[in-house]
């Protein structure tokens, strides 16, 4: 792209420089409609909690001997959220965002308790939602790892064995429609039994819902050099080996990448999913599952963002390596 | 010792036949397409049953093939109630629920292009969150039944196919939209006649990745609280009594709706979209 904006761009030639119209205008392409997008959901979110919230604003209100409408707690029970909040609209506005328990907490509470979990403790104390989220991305990375080499191997050997790719490619294409995570509890009590207990269990399911995903989209991957290509290299006379490390690898990296992207994801829900029979002792998992046990809803809200915060951070930084990596393989599209 | 031996053995003739059938002159035959995947299944599963057994592996770490199939035919009554319970009940109905109101907001926010850019930035981020974690929240809702089920279902489900549909609405060309406009046709026709047509692959795509997610959502769920019956209530539940065998059996209760489940969305799939070039013969 040029330095100097072009002078027919939009707005170029009203009081701004061509470059700040430029850089208005792909705001408005970019990032304005997602921020609209953003702001809605959390308008939607803050609506939402009146009428959620209602009954137990209402119940907080005439406790604290404000009139409410239905006066008897009786007649209240059967209602739902919206009539009540309907019927005593200031008490349960003015109830809806402070309650300590509540049934949806307000976007602003979440926030604070997640700021108060990440930066309010010190990151080894159990309070902390970093000592929390190191326990799970630990078991998910170090599973993910394992996940991802076995099944870059497996995909090598099915691409240059007939036999393997007959006999067990079929049998990886079916796994992907099966709720492997069912086998998660199973899989934890097991490795109890026989002594081995901690990071490894998780690390295990995280491998095992990484793994098909990984073997799937590199077979494609390194299938997908056409006929074309791959007679020029037989007619240069390559051997077998220098055909996977000249042709066939490099070409598998874009899918590589993208089903690097979803097996992350699958690995850190089988992370997650992996601490809840431990008794809830540490991680992100056993978070939520202590949350649900005492009903703390703004903790279980807290740990479901640690968790995606967690998800979206890593799979942009899996998304920063394939840029990097293939900007300088100079496929960038 | 004698059965390890006999389990290896196994594993070589199966091998053997497999590279045989797979590197011979009839290697394209769709039978012979089949059956090395059977056998190579078919082995794996009797070379289990004989390492178990020549091993005696407890029945607590890993019970044999022929003792689970035993607990799937006597508790074959207890299974298809948790079957109804977990996948018609829950997985189902959030199911439906979830494409139809994905389907619906896709169909909404196609009208404006704003939305539309909007929207799919944030469907495909929200699509690869951990959103399985919103289990509890929706237990603690809606209760122990089916209904909190659904609702996790519906949520899980909503984001991939609400980014396909919507990616699907915006796959036509040009050529074909002013095609479609030198005929006179309304908004409504473009629609019926030439998008949803054509978005039909997506919208598959969508449906098929969803059933999977469909099912994880009901069997997590239920490890969060559940009545008596379904498959995630009694994997755990078994578990904690060390009766893997049922284990196993709930296991192949979910592969088989899981792969049942998405055999027939892909068949609907090859009925609707038989113009699509990948089901060209």
């Amino acid at each position: 792209m040029s330095d100097t904006a072009p002078i027919a761009a939009q707005g170029a030639g009203v009081g701004r420089s061509g470059r700040v119209a430029l850089w208005a205008r792909s705001l408005g392409g970019g990032l304005a409609p997602v921020l609209t997008v953003v702001a809605a959901l959390v308008a939607l979110w803050y609506l939402a909690c009146i009428p959620m919230n209602a009954s137990q604003s209402v119940l907080d209100a005439s406790r604290a001997g404000i009139e409410v409408t239905p006066a008897s707690p009786s007649d209240r029970r059967g209602m739902s959220g919206t009539a009540l909040a309907l019927q005593n609209p200031g008490v349960a506005l003015s109830n809806a965002y402070v309650q300590d328990r509540p049934k949806l907490p307000a976007p602003h509470q979440v926030a604070a308790e997640l700021w108060t979990g990440l930066a309010g403790a010190a990151p080894t104390s159990p309070r902390s939602l970093i000592y929390h989220g190191w326990v799970t991305l630990s078991a998910t990375g170090l599973g993910f790892a394992i996940g991802t080499v076995m099944g870059i191997l497996l995909a090598v050997g099915i691409v240059h064995s007939r036999v393997m790719d007959m006999s067990v490619m079929p049998w990886a294409i079916i796994s992907q429609t099966i709720p492997i995570i069912a086998i998660a509890p199973m899989i934890i009590v097991v490795l109890y039994s026989v002594g081995i207990q901690g990071l490894v269990p998780k690390a295990i399911i995280s491998a095992y819902l990484s793994f098909f995903p990984v073997v799937v989209g590199m077979v494609k991957g390194l299938r997908s050099p056409d006929a074309m290509q791959i007679d020029l290299l037989r007619t240069y006379g390559a051997s077998r080996g220098e055909m996977f490390w000249k042709l066939r690898l490099p070409s598998s990296m874009p899918y590589l990448f993208a089903s690097l992207k979803i097996g992350f994801a699958a690995s850190l829900v089988g992370a997650i999913v992996g601490e809840l029979p431990t008794g809830a002792t540490a991680g992100l998992g056993a978070r939520l599952l202590a949350g649900s046990y005492y009903g703390q809803t703004i903790q279980i809200w807290s740990a479901l963002f640690a968790a995606a915060i967690l998800a979206a951070l890593s799979v942009g930084v899996i998304g920063a390596l394939e840029r990097g990596l293939l900007a300088r393989m100079g496929m960038r599209r | 010792m004698a059965l390890v031996i006999a389990a290896l053995v196994l594993w070589a003739l199966g091998w053997t036949l497999n590279a045989r059938l797979a590197n011979g002159p009839q290697a394209g035959l769709p039978l012979v397409q089949l059956a090395v995947p059977v056998i190579f299944g078919l082995t794996l599963i009797a070379m289990w049953e004989l390492i178990v057994r020549g091993l005696s592996v407890p029945g607590v770490i890993l019970p044999a093939p022929t003792v689970i199939a035993a607990t799937f035919a006597a508790q074959a009554g207890t299974l298809w109630q948790d079957f109804v319970q977990t996948f018609v009940k829950g997985a189902l109905s959030g199911f439906l629920i979830g494409c139809a109101a994905a389907f619906a907001v896709a169909i909404l926010a196609d009208r404006t292009e704003f939305l539309r850019r909007g929207i799919l930035p944030v469907g495909n981020f929200m699509a690869a969150l951990p959103i399985v974690g919103t289990a509890p929240i929706l237990v603690m809702w809606f209760g122990f039944d089916w209904h909190s089920k659904a609702a996790v279902v519906v949520v899980m489900v909503f984001f991939p196919m609400l980014v396909n549909t919507v990616a699907g609405l915006a796959d036509t060309g040009p050529m074909q939209r002013d095609l479609m406009r030198t005929y006179g046709a309304s908004y409504l026709q473009t629609l019926v006649k030439l998008r949803l047509p054509a978005a039909m692959p997506f919208i598959f795509n969508g449906l098929k990745i969803s059933t999977t997610l469909a099912l994880i959502g009901a069997i997590v769920a239920e490890f969060f609280g559940s009545p008596i019956r379904g498959v995630g209530f009694r994997i755990s539940t078994s578990v904690g009594q060390l009766a893997l065998d049922m284990v196993w059996a709930e296991i192949v209760v979910a592969a088989l709706a899981g792969t049942l489940f998405y055999g027939a969305v892909a068949a609907l799939e090859k009925r609707v979209t038989f113009w699509h070039p990948s089901h060209r013969r």
